[in-house]
């Protein structure tokens, strides 16, 4: 059944939207990642306008994130504590993302740069988070046993500040999280996305969260950064295809539920394997668009620069 | 003495009145709906003549075309080991839709001076403004070259029926991304290639029923239809949340 898209002025097949929306869903909910370093490709390719598609995917992510968080608020495994810290640094990153954001806009090549920055961080956290996991699991088959907790005592601790982190089990300075929010808001206003598959490693790895508690505490987190970048774009570019979102999201919060409850049964190192290689095949199919040559060397844009 | 001038003047006016293009449509607007598809127009029409059929080739040619945007186009090379977008050209005015149609070969029914002077192939349409890139041309080739796959651009020789010498008629079939705006369809007729005779007129594209409130509000009450995006997607969510664990129990 073809749908004519009001804002992004084309006709696309709504069945296929509702599928896309619920695969997305389903790792969504499955990993706490928001989705759209996924779907935000898939859009261009079935020809949405990319400022439409980023937009759109913002508001889609909303309801994936909300309708994961409130699966994960059930289950008691979200830290609202520390999801606020990180929202509050991810907040200023967002506008300061903004800001470098249109100062590379005005140096040309924006879109270049914000395909290196995917390949270059995807490739990073993706084969880090793969060595890792791939490590623990073996750890794990030759023991049988859990592995030890590698939690230890770094300079990180010894910072001032220190809150209670009860969900988590933590009792760490707010500076490591403040600073992680920055970061990943600043990278996800750049790369337009919510930043969720930048967030959940740095909170496993950097701040020591346990992995059942990062899923939920990303997807907290993500509602709050993507509701403010989906009112900036609305206002701003006018690129927010309501018709569009509504289908994407109706696949994705049934795909949210569904991911959420595969991913409660699945273990931890399983359940970031599975991530690390969705994000490395990301990574790799976006290098190997920079390096083979595209069959249409030319492009069209619109207008203005 | 007046009437004498007016006399000869009017004997003097060219032979075009000779032969007059006479046009109907299949339909006078183009609505969006919910559900638009594309669409086909067809374009029928008549020529009068007052006077016995005049000698040379009769010929019709048919365009349509959608409102003119700037485009920029650009072109990718290898730098450091990886393709980038290097060069680019900006075409002043490009029709986001156009359509020609010819009763036959189109070299047979225009002469390449009357498609300089009233531009009407593609390549004609297309302007391109001087830049520093050495090959420009290549680039609103390319233009013409991306369009035409989209469908975009047509060219249809051969697609004007032409019964008894005095009726003509084609269909054109407008792609689902349209460009809201007027469409302006020309028919020329052409005696051996030189033009007789012209009629123009628009076919109004435009979104209409709830494309168009909702296209309305996105840009006249931005927060508002920001606002009413997160209240859908929020109310998602929970449904959805909501509805799973009614299974559960």
């Amino acid at each position: 059944m073809q749908i004519y898209l009001p804002i992004a002025e084309v006709s696309v097949n709504a069945f296929l939207l509702l599928g896309l929306g619920g695969i997305v869903g389903v790792l969504s909910g499955m990993f706490g990642v928001g989705g759209g370093f996924l779907m935000t490709p898939l859009l261009f390719f079935i020809g949405i306008p990319p400022a439409v598609a980023v937009a759109t995917e913002a508001n889609q992510i909303v309801a994936s994130s909300f309708s994961g968080v409130l699966a994960h608020l059930k289950r008691k495994t979200v830290d609202l504590r520390m999801g606020t810290v990180l929202l509050i640094g991810g907040l200023v990153g967002a506008a300061l993302g903004v800001i470098v954001f249109n100062y590379l806009r005005s140096l040309g090549q924006v879109d270049l740069l914000v395909k290196l920055c995917y390949v270059v961080f995807l490739g990073i956290i993706g084969g880090l988070m793969f060595i890792e996991s791939w490590n623990a699991i073996r750890k794990s088959k030759k023991s049988g046993g859990r592995s030890p907790a590698r939690r230890k005592h770094t300079w990180l601790h010894n910072l001032p500040f220190k809150m209670k982190f009860r969900v988590s089990g933590l009792y760490i300075s707010v500076i490591p999280p403040l600073i992680v929010g920055v970061l990943v808001g600043i990278l996800a206003a750049i790369m337009g996305v919510g930043g969720g598959f930048i967030m959940v490693p740095a909170m496993i790895y950097l701040l020591g969260m346990p992995t059942k508690v990062v899923v939920g505490t990303s997807l907290f987190q993500i509602i709050f950064v993507t509701a403010f970048t989906t009112m900036l774009h609305a206002t701003t570019n006018f690129t927010v295809d309501i018709v569009l979102a509504v289908l994407l999201l109706v696949g994705g919060v049934i795909g949210a539920q569904i991911g959420t409850r595969i991913g409660v049964k699945m273990k931890a190192e399983q359940l970031r394997i599975w991530l690390a290689v969705m994000v490395l095949a990301v990574c790799i199919k976006l290098g190997l668009d920079l390096l083979i040559q595209p069959i249409e060397l030319y492009s069209l844009g619109e207008g203005g620069h | 003495m007046m009437r004498l001038v007016c006399l000869l003047l009017l004997l003097s006016l060219p032979a075009q009145a000779e032969e007059e293009i006479i046009l109907g449509l299949s339909q006078n607007e183009i609505d969006i709906t919910a559900t638009f598809t594309g669409s086909e127009i067809l374009l029928f029409g008549a020529i009068r003549r007052d006077a016995p059929v005049p000698d040379g080739n009769l010929g019709i040619i048919v365009t349509v075309a959608g409102p003119e945007v700037p485009v920029t186009v650009r072109r990718k090379e290898r730098r450091f080991g990886i393709w980038v977008n290097v060069d680019d050209v900006k075409i002043a005015a490009a029709p986001s839709f156009y359509a020609v149609a010819t009763s036959a070969d189109l070299s047979k029914v225009l002469r390449p001076s009357e498609d300089l002077i009233n531009r009407i192939t593609i390549p004609q349409v297309v302007r391109h403004v001087g830049t520093n890139v050495l090959d420009s041309q290549s680039f609103s080739r390319a233009l013409m070259r991306i369009r035409e796959e989209n469908n975009q651009y047509q060219r249809l020789e051969g697609a004007v029926a032409i019964s008894r010498d005095t009726l003509f008629q084609t269909r054109i079939q407008m792609p689902a991304n349209l460009t809201e705006g007027f469409y302006v369809a020309k028919i020329f007729l052409t005696r051996d290639g030189n033009i007789v005779d012209e009629y123009e007129t628009s076919i109004p594209v435009k979104k209409v029923g709830l494309e168009r409130w909702l296209y309305n509000l996105a840009h006249d009450n931005a927060f508002l239809y920001g606002l009413m995006s997160l209240a859908i997607a929020i109310a998602a969510g929970w449904g959805a949340s909501a509805v799973f664990s009614l299974f559960r129990r």
